[in-house]
């Protein structure tokens, strides 16, 4: 899962840094990932996982490190299989 | 003096600002095409930008812009606030305008906000957009 969130990071999130020397857990606004290219990340991901994001889970924190991101993306999956 | 003493005491400003670099809303056009634009702008604000089977891509990326300032003037923390809850109006007259929806109005509500305006520009490649918003100080003080 990781590696897909991160080749939606890579793709999409204009970043100008190589999101592989990031961490996990690193801090992908601080990383300089800007809001509007959380925007096409987060669409990307939709793609990737077949998933749609609530409205509830537009927040920074979710979008904030690949960790985050893949905690979200579990939620939405167990609900899915739920 | 008298009448800014007493208002100040009553009042605040909230200000949000927020750049975006045009190309890049051009790229997820491109990209995510209509599904990227039904989750980042009301009807209206897609009509507005619509140009003869084309968009007005400076127009798109200020309405974006708009809608950070806005969040920025909001200071939600990590409350969730969906783009399409703020929405950027052109009046007959040309001027901008903000409408609030949803979580965003009732953000605004909470905080004491009680008026905002807004202002946005363009320039060589980078759109811009600057919100000032009024609030109560006595707001939001219990919630």
């Amino acid at each position: 899962m990781n590696e897909k969130i991160r080749q939606a990071i890579r793709d999409h999130g204009r970043m100008p840094v190589d999101v592989d020397t990031l961490s996990d857990d690193a801090d992908l606004y601080q990383a300089g990932m800007t809001s509007h290219a959380s925007v096409n990340v987060m669409l990307a991901l939709e793609d990737a996982f077949d998933i749609e994001f609530p409205d509830r889970m537009l927040q920074r924190s979710v979008f904030e490190s690949v960790s985050s991101i893949a905690a979200a993306l579990n939620e939405l999956e167990a609900g899915v299989a739920g | 003096v008298w009448w800014f003493a007493t208002y100040s005491e009553a009042m605040a400003f909230r200000i949000g600002i927020d750049l975006i670099d045009v190309e890049t809303v051009a790229d997820a056009l491109e990209a995510q095409g209509e599904r990227y634009l039904r989750r980042v702008y009301r009807e209206s604000e897609i009509a507005d930008c619509r140009r003869d089977g084309d968009f007005d891509i400076k127009g798109l990326a200020s309405r974006f812009a708009a809608k950070e300032a806005m969040i920025k003037a909001l200071a939600p923390g990590d409350d969730p606030v969906p783009w399409l809850d703020i929405e950027v109006r052109r009046s007959p007259a040309g001027a901008v305008e903000l409408l609030i929806h949803g979580r965003a109005a009732t953000l605004a509500r909470d905080a004491g906000i009680t008026s905002f305006a807004l202002c946005i520009t363009h320039e060589q490649g980078i759109a811009a957009a600057l919100v000032v918003a009024e609030a109560r100080t006595d707001a939001d003080t219990d919630t």
